[in-house]
C-alpha cells in the first residue's frame, strides 16, 4: 500500500520511525509546527524551530527515501502569551516561500481561551494575507466541542478563508458533522486512547463517507504510534473495504488537500 | 459487514473493555474516599449506553463536553481532564 503521513512530529521521533513509516509504503510526511512539551522563552527559540522545520527535518527524511514538508506556527498552548505570539507570527514570512513549506498549522485553541482565539485570528489573517492553507488544531478531550465551534465561527466570520483550504483536525463523532457541513476537510488522529481509534475511524467513514476525510498519527513525544495510518488501513481492510477505497482515504484524499500548495510535489 | 461479521471481528475486543471498566468501577469503589467530578461524569456518560438509541459515541462524547459556548477569560492550566467540571 501507500499513504501520506499528513500530521507527525517527527522532530520527537527516531530514525526507527522513519524507517518503519518508509517500509509501510509511506511517501510523504508532513509535520505541523507544535509544542514542544513546555514553552519556548523567547522569538529565537521559534526562530530555530523553524530552521529545523525547513532544513534539517527534510534532510534527515530524506535519508529514508521519504519527502518532507511543514507547516509553521506558534501552537494553541502557548498563545497565552499574546506579545510573544506576534512576535513569532511576525518572523512566519521569512519561511513561508521554504520549499517545503505546506502553510499555517497547527493553529486553533486548547483550553479555549480569550488569547487563544485572538492568536488563531492572528494566524488566520496571515494564512489569508499570504494565501497559505491552513491546519487547525482542536482541542483535547471536554474541550473539543466548545474549541470546535468558537473555531469554525472566528472562520467565518473571517470571511477570506476558502473551507477548502483549511483542514480541521482531531475531530471525534461529536465534532467531525460540524466540520463537514460547514465545508472544510477533516482529519481524524488516531490515538491509543484519547482522540480516535482505528475502528472508530472506520466507522465515521462509513457513518459520513470519504470526502474531505483524512487519517493521521500525529505521533510525537507523547503515547502515540507512527504506523497509526497504515494499521488504520488494516482495519478498513479487514471490514470489507477494497484496495481502492482505502488508497483514497489513505493517499488520494491527503494528496487532493495538499497539492493546492505550490510546494506539495505528489500529485493526484 | 453484515452485523454476524462486526460481532466476530470486535465482540472479543468489546467483552474485554467492557469487563475493565466493570473492574475499574469496582477498583474506585473499593478505594476510600469520594469521588469527584470525573467519576461523576463517567457515572453520568454510562446511562448512554442502554437501550437502543443510536449514536452512543457521540452522545457519550457530548456527555463530557464543556457544553457553554464564550471563551474563558484566560487559560489556567494546559491539560485537559476528559470530563467538564460544571457537569450536574
Amino acid at each position: 500500500m501507500r499513504y501520506i503521513e499528513p500530521h507527525a512530529h517527527m522532530v520527537s521521533r527516531t530514525t526507527d520511525d522513519y524507517l518503519a513509516m518508509a517500509t509501510s509504503g509511506c511517501q510523504a510526511v508532513c509535520e505541523p509546527a507544535f509544542w514542544a512539551g513546555y514553552d519556548r522563552s523567547s522569538v529565537a527559540g521559534f526562530y530555530d524551530y523553524f530552521r529545523q522545520l525547513t532544513d534539517y527535518e527534510p534532510k534527515r527524511a530524506a535519508k529514508f527515501g521519504l519527502a518532507h514538508y511543514c507547516w509553521l506556527c506558534l501552537n494553541p498552548k502557548e498563545a497565552e502569551d499574546v506579545k510573544l505570539a506576534e512576535e513569532v507570527i511576525g518572523i512566519i514570512p521569512e519561511f513561508l516561500d521554504r520549499p517545503s513549506v505546506l502553510g499555517i498549522g497547527e493553529i486553533g485553541l486548547n483550553k479555549n481561551s480569550r488569547n487563544e482565539l485572538a492568536v488563531f485570528e492572528k494566524h488566520v489573517d496571515l494564512a489569508a494575507r499570504h494565501g497559505q492553507l491552513i491546519l487547525i488544531h482542536t482541542p483535547h478531550l471536554e474541550d473539543k466541542l466548545k474549541g470546535t465551534r468558537l473555531i469554525i465561527d472566528a472562520l467565518k466570520a473571517d470571511g477570506r478563508v476558502a473551507p477548502g483550504r483549511v483542514v480541521i483536525d482531531h475531530v471525534e463523532e461529536h465534532t467531525i458533522q460540524l466540520v463537514l457541513e460547514a465545508g472544510f476537510w477533516a482529519g481524524m488522529t488516531l490515538y491509543p486512547e484519547s482522540k480516535c481509534t482505528a475502528a472508530r475511524a472506520a466507522d465515521m467513514v462509513e457513518m459520513y463517507g470519504s470526502e474531505r476525510l483524512w487519517m493521521n498519527s500525529a505521533c510525537d513525544w507523547g503515547v502515540s504510534v507512527p504506523l497509526a495510518v497504515p494499521r488504520a488501513a488494516l482495519e478498513m481492510r479487514q471490514r470489507g473495504h477494497t484496495a481502492e477505497a482505502v488508497d483514497k482515504m489513505m493517499y488520494g484524499n491527503p494528496v487532493d488537500f495538499l497539492s493546492q500548495s505550490k510546494n506539495f510535489k505528489e500529485k493526484p | 459487514m453484515k452485523r454476524e461479521q462486526v460481532v466476530d471481528l470486535y465482540f472479543m475486543e468489546a467483552r474485554a473493555k467492557l469487563i475493565d471498566l466493570a473492574a475499574f468501577l469496582d477498583r474506585v469503589d473499593r478505594a476510600p474516599g469520594t469521588d469527584d467530578f470525573r467519576m461523576a461524569a463517567l457515572r453520568h456518560a454510562l446511562l448512554e449506553l442502554p437501550g437502543g438509541k443510536p449514536d452512543r459515541a457521540k452522545r457519550v462524547l457530548l456527555s463530557l463536553s464543556d457544553p457553554t459556548t464564550a471563551p474563558l477569560p484566560a487559560a489556567t492550566t494546559k491539560a485537559a481532564s476528559g470530563a467538564w467540571p460544571g457537569q450536574k
